[in-house]
């Protein structure tokens, strides 16, 4: 490798943050409101990361729409959603502090939709027991990020990157330091000295073909961590949800959202039966209705009637489709059926699931006033990710934090849909707050001349000529691996045999070459993102590998039951001299008072 | 079925048209083209993009010379006979190929007096149809598709003297907001130039979000610029009395 010559700019702020999400931006804003510096960068412009997608809502027990509803049945609900595999304490938190970060977005700007009284209104979502989701007809992402996005940029001493993507990160005696990063727009390096630094880069789903997430996906928080010498944790526990567009093949996996289900919509197959009745688990037979009269009855809003199973936590309802297709009951191309034409009046569909109506008609040339949708099963969210104190968010690196999907912990192994929104309003603000707080209290340190040299040749190593590898295809190559072999059903052959595919991969994505030069160059973003696409991949297959039991989100047709003993435990990836180690870690119990209360059968 | 499609590229000042072809498949749109253009032909193609799902508004292009989300946009509409046209906005610098250079737009926003919640209200009690039109105004994906086809911006290139359609509808929506106590009408006629929009429409007709910019929004600020301003019984109290009201 020839002498250094690259001209790189040099930035210098309290506290990083990676990822201008909901998680991010709100850190940012938390951080800034303690008085410290901010850098808040961000891989897309600001507004267009992945929290802009979220659509069904935000979860927080306001008991505007019932009032029984309070925190303790939100943690009940997230714990039994979760599979009992959640952190507890991390749960708590969420489910007392989520009503206040809510409430807090309106004072900020938000417009939620509203209940005849003139409160935020509140729709049913899948495993919660009282309608919960504050939203915005069924683009309530957008509202999050828009108020957080108009708030951030008022704030003092923050600076917003866009289109930045952190490429490596700095450490100096097991503590961060800062970060290396390029701007996509033309290319160019900088090298950032932080104090303390927040990960909230998202998730993972690029790994895999049939998803509803965004190019940005590429578990880049997850694998800088990782090679930082942090704890990642539960990363076996991928999120497929029951419900992506499965046609035309060109939108395949596009999220169609929760709230169709919430607002009435039923699930049914080719044989015009209403399969879900056929999937209900013992554990919510108490609080799941019995038969189609009585779901009906539900919806109606008649007390006493229980939820219908087509809002089972999405774990039990995708693997249910899936299960209907391979026995041949699927819709035409490959998945269920989705009706809610039949079930709401037109007008009211398209007030409460606008851009749902939008999305068929433009993109798949359905009105779902009229017709049916067809509906399978989309990788959708990353319940594992970075090791955090559920107090602190701190990870186990020193003065590194996370929040949001990069974060492990509060869901589980499954998250309730509409928990990710209060997710990244409760966790980012404490992130942000801790951050600031190890800011204040810690120097900033110098960084080594040498490190940054032979890190910047490191992202620009893919430009040489001897390089060969076209990345788009080695990225489908990956793809392809993750369906095939640590998709929905996992099993301990086919992921051995997974594990060493990855593993031969390896040299492949090494070799990956970038042509043309560096302003706004995909080849070269993608050749860096596969690597870490790559890292996360190994993590989730080797997690799961370890993890023989089937919980949530993480299914093994040789191991099909729960296991009680693997339910006290998480499962660690930490980096090792060879790779990655695995490490089992016993989970913290939770207080009597608290367990009793959960495993109350029906409130 | 194959399919031609003509990409301008290029950076600096040197543009050029690249034509490809590509495997049309059903249902396709044209940012599903261009990424099989990346993937095949061109990986160094520029593009910005994120949802593909016509929710974050960062695919915006020029199809056939039409402001439009790459991702909404079905190669079905079009003849296959002729080559499909992707260009850049027009009205915004380009950075390389399709990627142009929004950032006048975040330094707009930023100019723009944030909500302002009042002082006593801890709760926020609202009703449904008070605000159903600031509703429709957040909608906005900011995909700046309204602001590439403003002739203000766009022909006459007036960006310093006028905010343009996106931040009419955000001075709006914050203007019509029930709660908000602050004032934003001596900025929305000085600074951001509302006088200058001759309500032509095409904003309103290139809007993704059908978000009825001119009629809802433009339209209702030029007349309480107007009832402030122009008003003369006002104009002869303001000058008696000093007052504004």
């Amino acid at each position: 490798m020839g002498v250094l010559t690259e001209d790189f700019e040099t930035r210098k702020y309290d506290v990083l943050v990676i990822g201008a999400g909901g998680a991010g931006i709100r850190a940012a804003i938390a951080a800034s409101d303690e008085g410290v510096t901010v850098g808040l960068v961000s891989k897309s412009l600001l507004g267009k990361a992945h929290t802009v997608m979220a659509e069904g809502g935000a979860a927080a027990a306001l008991g505007n729409a019932d009032e029984r509803d309070n925190w303790k049945v939100h943690f009940r609900d997230t714990i039994k959603g979760g599979k009992h595999l959640n952190n507890w304490e991390m749960a708590k938190i969420h489910a007392e502090e989520s009503p206040k970060r809510l409430m807090e977005l309106e004072k900020w700007g938000a417009v939620f939709d509203r209940t005849e009284d003139g409160k935020i209104d509140q729709r049913n979502f899948g495993g919660h027991r009282y309608p919960r989701l504050a939203h915005v007809g069924d683009r309530t992402g957008l509202e999050i990020i828009r108020t957080v996005q108009d708030q951030v940029v008022h704030q003092k001493n923050v600076d917003i990157l866009m289109e930045c993507t952190v490429a490596k990160l700095l450490t100096s005696n097991d503590r961060i330091i800062g970060a290396l990063a390029y701007h996509r727009n033309n290319g160019k390096i900088a090298v950032i000295q932080a104090k303390s630094v927040v990960i909230a880069t998202g998730g993972i789903g690029k790994a895999y073909r049939v998803t509803s997430n965004s190019w940005e996906y590429t578990g880049d928080g997850h694998a800088l961590a990782y090679e930082a010498g942090a704890d990642l944790q539960d990363m076996e526990f991928v999120q497929f949800h029951p419900t992506g567009m499965v046609w035309p093949p060109s939108v395949r996996g596009t999220l169609v959202t929760e709230g169709v289900r919430g607002e009435g919509g039923i699930l049914l197959n080719n044989k015009e039966e209403r399969f879900m009745f056929n999937y209900i688990p013992k554990t919510f037979a108490a609080e799941t209705a019995k038969d189609e009269d009585e779901a009906n009855a539900w919806l109606e809003g008649k007390e006493g009637a229980m939820r219908p199973p087509e809002l089972l936590t999405r774990d039990v309802v995708a693997k249910a489709i899936m299960e209907e297709v391979n026995e041949g009951r699927g819709s035409p191309h490959g998945g269920a059926f989705l009706d809610i034409a039949n079930r709401r009046e037109a007008d009211y569909i398209k007030k409460k699931l606008p851009s749902m109506y939008h999305q068929f008609k433009e993109l798949g040339d359905l009105d779902i006033t009229k017709e049916r949708m067809e509906v399978g099963p989309t990788t959708h969210y990353m319940m594992g990710g970075i090791k955090v104190d559920a107090r602190t968010s701190a990870s186990t690196l020193k003065g590194m934090y996370a929040a949001g999907e990069a974060a492990a912990g509060l869901h589980g192994a499954n998250r309730l849909g509409g928990n990710s929104l209060s997710d990244l309003l409760v966790f980012g603000n404490i992130a942000g707050r801790s951050a600031a707080n190890f800011a204040m209290k810690n120097e900033m340190l110098p960084h080594n001349k040498t490190t940054i040299e032979e890190s910047i040749n490191q992202i620009l190593e893919c430009f040489h000529e001897d390089k060969k590898e076209n990345p788009y295809q080695i990225h489908s190559e990956l793809q392809d691996i993750m369906e095939m072999h640590v998709g929905i059903v996992r099993e301990e052959k086919i992921l051995d045999n997974g594990i060493k595919k990855l593993e031969e991969l390896k040299h492949k994505v090494m070799n990956t070459k970038a042509i043309g030069g560096r302003a706004y160059n995909p080849s070269w973003h993608l050749c860096l993102d596969l690597q870490n696409m790559l890292t996360t991949s190994l993590a989730v297959a080797k997690a799961a590998r370890e993890r023989n039991e089937s919980r949530g989100g993480h299914t093994r047709l040789d191991y099909p039951d729960y296991d009680p003993d693997l339910g006290k435990i998480n499962i660690i990836i930490r980096k090792g001299p060879d790779g990655p180690n695995i490490i089992k870690s016993t989970k913290s119990k939770m207080p009597t008072d608290l367990k009793e209360f959960v495993e109350k059968e029906a409130l | 079925m194959k399919r031609k499609i003509l990409v301008q590229r290029g950076e600096n000042s040197d543009f050029f048209m690249h034509e490809f072809e590509i495997k049309g498949d059903e249902g396709m749109v044209v940012l599903d083209a261009i990424h099989q253009i990346q993937a095949n032909d061109a990986p160094d193609l520029a593009v910005r993009w994120n949802c593909k799902a016509g929710k974050c508004g960062s695919c915006s292009a020029e199809i056939n010379g039409k402001p439009k989300l790459m991702c909404m946009t079905r190669l079905s509409d079009y003849d296959p006979s002729e080559p499909i046209i992707v260009q850049p906005m027009k009205t915004f610098p380009i950075v390389k190929d399709l990627v142009s250079d929004v950032s006048w737009n975040y330094e707009i926003n930023k100019k723009i007096m944030p909500y302002q919640h009042p002082s006593n209200e801890n709760d926020p009690i609202m009703f449904q149809k008070d605000i159903d039109r600031v509703q429709e105004f957040r909608k906005c994906i900011e995909c700046f598709l309204c602001q590439d086809v403003c002739h203000v911006l766009r022909t006459h290139d007036m960006k310093p003297e006028f905010a343009g359609p996106r931040f009419m509808i955000r001075n709006a929506g914050l203007e019509m907001h029930p709660l908000d106590q602050g004032n934003r009408l001596e900025a929305i006629q000085k600074e951001h130039g509302i006088g200058l929009c001759n309500i032509t429409k095409c904003c309103t007709f290139v809007c993704p979000e059908n978000i009825a910019i001119t009629d809802n929004a433009i339209i209702p600020m030029k007349e309480r610029v107007v009832d402030e301003y122009y008003d003369p019984l006002k104009w002869i109290w303001k000058k008696i009395t000093g007052k504004s009201n």
